[in-house]
């Protein structure tokens, strides 16, 4: 773990501590929803620098981890098949499916590429004109603009090659889930800072209302978490609820309204199951009918075959922050990056690997503890 | 993947229908799109996610940004390894 002395903000960094400490009455339990803020507060230890008692609870943003076994599944079998070449972000290689993971699929031959942006997915279709190219693609609101214009691009050239399987998610529906759960501890959100860049903060006012939960859009960085985290103890110390925005400088209130458009004249909301949390209303993003020679789902014909989590993996309980990976039975024995048992301990996002990165040394009972 | 990465601009032009350019991300150059800012202009500090820049910064945030990332070391790896043509 990191320490104070070494962030390169020290002196802001040990002001908003010592103002924090000032602040706190009370054990609040505050939660950061973007996989990124997680990162950052396990490898600065941020969780550890809180007055007694506060806890932060590590959301559901990561979406590779969020991604269901069932689609994991289809691109596998996509993978496998002669005539595909399966494109997808690195982080998606190594998540395991219920038999194996698009690397393995790799190894034995199957056309698996590991691309940057989903533009390097229709370079690849163009290149491939007796190929069928399909790109996996996964991600919030962040990344569904971005894997839109690809579609769109296909279109407006003429590549039919090219499909997209989607499997976006919405961060507001996930958090309205959570939120209405009768086990939510939540009393303060940070909200995900590229996340609003794209949508705007229409969708975190609503919620800020109907739970009455003081909401703070956060960036990325040490210092940006502590700051969030004092605006948050700073609201619910004076009983506020609030939308403030403390990562202003790329975050306006509208959003990014050319990608909204791009995303909405492609991608039409649906039911979407989240990996560990379940099927979840209107919380995803799939490909519009106009569209439907670009959907990999559509293209060919792909079923929904439901298949049971292993049993062992608590990421369920990890994704709804009721555990924290040091809980796990498996964390660090037989579940390891290397030899992942679910999607958390893959992705640099999740939470199980900023766990098993930073803090696999420090004893599990210490951390359970401390995590309570 | 899912972080968006600051760069500035280097240069913009229209390229198979798309606005296309280049950004600087602390010494490394990559290709990215435009479409969702067409306002961004060279010179420029703007916020680049899986090759669409989809706001823009001020300087010297995009510089401090850059400066943590280097430090994490994994500036290269968000900004990704493959260069990518419309």
């Amino acid at each position: 773990m990191k320490h104070l002395d070494e962030y390169r903000d020290e002196k802001i960094a040990n002001a908003l501590v010592a103002k924090l400490k000032s602040k706190a009455t009370k054990p609040w339990v505050l939660m950061e929803v973007c996989g990124g803020q997680t990162h950052t507060l396990v490898r600065y230890g941020i969780d550890g620098l809180l007055p007694a008692g506060m806890e932060m609870i590590h959301g559901p943003g990561c979406p590779v981890c969020v991604t269901p076994l069932e689609t994991i599944d289809k691109a596998l079998t996509l993978a496998e098949m002669p005539n595909v070449i399966l494109a997808t972000y690195g982080d998606m290689m190594r998540v395991p499916g219920s038999t194996t993971d698009l690397l393995h699929v790799k190894a034995k031959g199957g056309n698996v590429r590991m691309v940057y942006s989903p533009l390097d997915a229709l370079k690849i279709a163009r290149e491939n004109p007796s190929r069928e190219i399909v790109f996996f693609g996964v991600g919030f609101e962040t990344t569904a603009p971005p894997n839109a214009a690809a579609v769109w691009q296909a279109g407006r050239q003429g590549i039919t090659n090219f499909s997209l399987l989607a499997s976006h998610v919405l961060v507001p529906p996930a958090l309205r889930a959570l939120l209405s759960d009768s086990g939510n501890r939540v009393q303060g959100l940070i909200a995900p800072g590229h996340v609003c860049s794209i949508v705007g903060l229409d969708d975190y006012h609503s919620i800020a209302h109907e739970f009455h939960l003081p909401i703070v859009v956060g960036g990325f960085e040490p210092v940006d978490l502590l700051e969030a985290i004092v605006l948050l103890v700073d609201q619910l110390e004076s009983g506020r609820a609030e939308v403030e925005n403390q990562y202003s400088r790329s975050v306006r209130v509208e959003g990014n309204p050319l990608a909204q458009t791009m995303l909405t004249d492609v991608l039409e909301v649906c039911d979407r199951k989240w990996r560990g949390l379940g099927e979840i209303p209107k919380s995803g993003l799939k490909v519009r009918a106009k569209y439907a020679a670009w959907d990999a789902e559509a293209k060919f014909g792909l079923a929904d075959k439901f298949v049971e989590e292993p049993k062992e993996c608590i990421s369920a309980m990890i994704l709804q922050g009721r555990k924290k990976p040091p809980e796990c039975s498996a964390f660090g024995v037989r579940c390891t990056p290397e030899r992942p048992l679910g999607a958390p301990m893959v992705s640099s996002e999740g939470a199980c690997a900023a766990y098993y990165q930073y803090r696999r040394y420090e004893s599990a009972a210490e951390l359970a503890g401390g995590a309570r | 993947m899912c972080l968006a990465i600051p760069g500035k601009v280097l240069d913009k032009s229209l390229l198979n229908g798309l606005l296309r350019g280049r950004v600087e991300f602390g010494g490394i150059v990559r290709e990215a799109c435009f479409d969702f800012l067409p306002e961004a202009e060279p010179g420029d500090y703007v916020l680049v996610h899986v090759g669409f820049a989809i706001t823009m910064v001020d300087e010297e945030d995009a510089l401090s940004t850059l400066a943590y990332l280097r430090e994490l070391g994994t500036l290269e790896e968000e900004v990704g390894v493959e260069e990518a043509t419309p």
